[in-house]
């Protein structure tokens, strides 16, 4: 072969330029930026190139994590350990304050997912938040793969999928007026893949809730759900104890957990390498309801 | 895969790089038939995901699985069986990670094929044997062309229906070779293919024994692009001035931005733009330590021996190869907007590399029928899909060079003041 040198960079290095001149885009032309945090592992992602994209400084906005109130225990001391460990500033938009203050209705069945955009879009409103950095890819979801990476949202935090700002080279257009907003998804053009292949690259901890372990679960709909405070048996069910691990980390009330041997994150790449269902089909209860569930609630202001 | 490859290294060696490639057609091409067999070939289908297609093509009376409702994710979309908007794919091999942007062939298409291209290191387009080259396909091989993808590939798509017929193929070829050339056109590869039945898609297939090229798969897994980077201009543009404001880091003052093209080392001569001044640089930081050196598309932090007044917008190059320091840009723009046409005498937002100025259009000197490439000298504005060469005039200098030799640094977008939408994508001819 040539003597010269070839200069490549691997998918992973050009994934994390990428997200990192994102996430410095953003802190140039806006005044109050804000991370969204959920204690899953694609805000965690985040997080560790938010980290990166301003060393040596800190991290210079704050993060914001939405409470459902239905929360994994293991994911709220991560969540904790993290902010303290990085010292940044956190706030926290509750749900379940929102519902007993009777700004929000609970539901019938009890799920918190959809009952999240009014306390974020609340949240928004008050602390006057300009961008919002999400966590969402577009291998995720039909409506999520024709989003933008700075994608607008309204005085009343609608997204409107057919009249989206055309988004060329690396030209991200955040013009916004006052009470308007843009959500930012620095991670775009990742797969849960590659997002595995980062944590293992940068050794990034994760709540232990991603690796296999045992756990009391109950079947529903075809799908693990661990019983717990907010998932009861019902008549007739039983519950098992199997071998699982989550892939997503959302409402407790509504993530299903996968059987899984995958203990380490070398196992876990191994298995979503070969697995054959998505994630949000094999996990997330609210995105059965129909084809266009996440494009309905994208619209209303969700994530 | 059927043909003997030569590798210097093996595949995990190398680790996977990214190509990002745009396609383009109409559903009438086979186009959402080849996305999803590629997606199926390379196993990126997922169970769910086709399930759930094939519940709603049978709920709608398809025939068969209409792979298109894959990527068309809108309700709008599914609706009305039409595609709306770009949508973006992925799939990998061991070699490469792959970005499709997938953009709709009726619908917008000008503004959404621009879109898709302005990205992609290869466009693929896609004809029906039984038909040729259409209109269609001239327009997409232009655009190309305009927006300097650097790999162009035709598929000859349903030649099952043709009989593998080696002369309808050759006919389309060589048509479209010719074509091209007079497009000043990239490297181009022709394949012969059946998407339906996945003929010379992931491997090379039986039915055309006369074609002795790569399979689809095969030329998207080892078309070279590393040396579509430009590696000789050196370009900076600051991004985002890094300045710890810590008890523990004194001092600190790092330029942050992505290494548009050339290659940057500690101990090299630089030079600022606009202010002109000259300095060294110090260090490349990243968050995992120092580098030797830095080219794009890595994000770094650059750091400077002497302290300089540099901020956002400006822009690190060396001293004998820097670019134009313009407020006036020729260029080729398309014209993305509906509401408002594009006129002499109005007035924008160009927000190019880390700059954004106002601007003035000065002038309109032709629009470009994209089928014809006939030059309309006549016409004084431009609609939405619509492409023309204009003259601007900048408040403040850009730091530009032309699109042809640099991407980043040639391209921009322009930004309505009251309603903020993005309205205009840009290539500049000349700046001065």
């Amino acid at each position: 072969m040539s003597q010269t040198k070839t200069y490549r960079v691997s998918h992973l290095d050009a994934l994390e330029a990428e997200s990192i001149f994102v996430m410095r885009e953003v802190m140039a032309e806006f005044e109050r930026p804000v991370l969204l945090f959920s204690g899953g592992k694609d805000s965690i992602v985040m997080l560790r190139l938010a980290e990166k994209a301003f060393a040596p400084g800190k991290i210079p906005f704050p993060v914001m994590h939405i409470d459902t109130g239905h929360n994994f225990p293991e994911v709220l001391e991560y969540r904790d350990t993290r902010v303290a460990a990085l010292g940044l500033n956190l706030v926290v938009a509750s749900v379940q304050e929102a519902i007993d203050t009777g700004k929000v209705r609970e539901l019938p069945d009890g799920t918190r997912n959809r009952i999240q955009t009014p306390v974020l879009l609340a949240a928004v409103e008050k602390y006057r938040f300009d961008a919002l950095f999400g966590g969402a890819r577009r291998d995720e979801e039909k409506a999520r793969a024709k989003e933008r990476v700075f994608s607008f949202r309204d005085e009343f935090g609608q997204w409107d999928p057919k009249n989206q700002r055309p988004e060329l080279w690396s030209l991200y257009n955040g013009k916004h007026h006052a009470g308007e907003s843009i959500r930012v998804f620095p991670l775009s053009n990742w797969t849960e893949l590659d997002i595995w292949h980062y944590i293992a690259k940068e050794r990034v901890p994760l709540p232990a809730i991603y690796y296999a372990h045992d756990r009391e679960v109950v079947e529903r709909g075809g799908m693990l759900y661990a019983v717990n405070e907010f998932i009861r048996l019902k008549d007739g069910e039983t519950s098992s104890v199997e071998r699982v691990r989550y892939r997503t980390v959302g409402d407790a009330s509504q993530t299903a957990a996968v059987r899984s041997e995958a203990d380490t994150v070398d196992k876990v790449i191994e298995e979503v390498a070969a697995t054959r269902i998505t994630e949000r089909g094999a996990t997330r209860g609210d995105d059965k309801v129909s084809e266009a569930a996440m494009e309905d609630r994208k619209r209303e202001g969700y994530f | 895969m059927s043909q003997a490859v030569l590798e210097p290294e093996s595949a995990p060696a190398r680790g996977m790089d990214l190509l990002r490639f745009a396609t383009a057609g109409s559903v009438d091409d086979g186009k959402s038939t080849l996305i999803g067999r590629l997606l199926y070939d390379t196993k990126t289908i997922f169970e769910d995901q086709l399930e759930s297609v094939e519940a709603v093509s049978a709920a709608r009376g398809d025939e068969y699985t209409n792979l298109a409702l894959l990527t068309d994710g809108l309700r709008a979309e599914r609706e009305q069986g039409i595609t709306i908007d770009v949508a973006y794919r992925y799939f990998a091999t061991p070699r490469r990670k792959f970005i499709i942007a997938d953009t709709p062939g009726h619908i917008q298409y000008t503004r959404n094929m621009v879109t898709g291209a302005s990205t992609a290191d290869l466009a693929l387009i896609l004809v029906d044997a039984r038909k040729g080259l259409v209109e269609q396909s001239r327009r997409h091989a232009f655009l190309t062309s305009l927006l300097r993808v650097p790999h162009l590939v035709l598929c000859v798509n349903k030649m099952d229906l043709v009989d593998w017929d080696q002369s309808v193929y050759e006919r389309i070829a060589d048509e479209f070779t010719s074509f091209a050339a007079k497009l000043d056109a990239p490297d181009l590869t022709v394949i012969p293919i059946s998407a339906l039945n996945g003929d010379n898609i992931a491997s090379r297939s039986d039915k055309s024994p006369w074609y002795e090229g790569p399979s689809l798969l095969h030329h998207l897994e080892h078309v070279h692009i590393a040396s579509d980077r430009n590696l000789v201009d050196v370009r900076f543009p600051v991004q985002y001035v890094i300045r710890p404001q810590s008890t523990t880091i004194t001092d600190y003052r790092g330029y942050a931005g992505q290494v548009a093209s050339g290659v940057l080392k500690p101990g090299d001569e630089v030079m600022v733009l606009p202010s002109g001044l000259t300095s060294t640089i110090a260090s490349i930081d990243t968050a995992d330590g120092p580098l030797d050196e830095a080219f794009p598309p890595m994000s770094v932090t650059v750091r400077l021996t002497d302290e300089i007044d540099i901020s956002r917008g400006d822009m690190i190059c060396r001293p004998n190869n820097a670019p134009a320091v313009a407020q006036d840009i020729e260029a080729m723009i398309c014209w993305m907007d509906e509401s408002a046409p594009f006129s002499v005498g109005s007035k924008y937002l160009i927000k190019h590399t880390t700059r954004t100025a106002k601007t003035v259009v000065r002038g309109l000197q032709y629009r470009l029928d994209v089928n014809t490439l006939h030059r309309d000298e006549t016409a004084e504005s431009l609609s939405l899909n619509e492409i023309g060469r204009v003259k601007l005039r900048t408040a403040m200098p850009l730091l530009a060079d032309q699109y042809r030799r640099n991407r980043t640094t040639g391209g921009f977008v322009l930004i309505d003041e009251s309603s903020n939408r993005t309205v205009a994508a840009g290539m500049i001819i000349e700046a001065s």
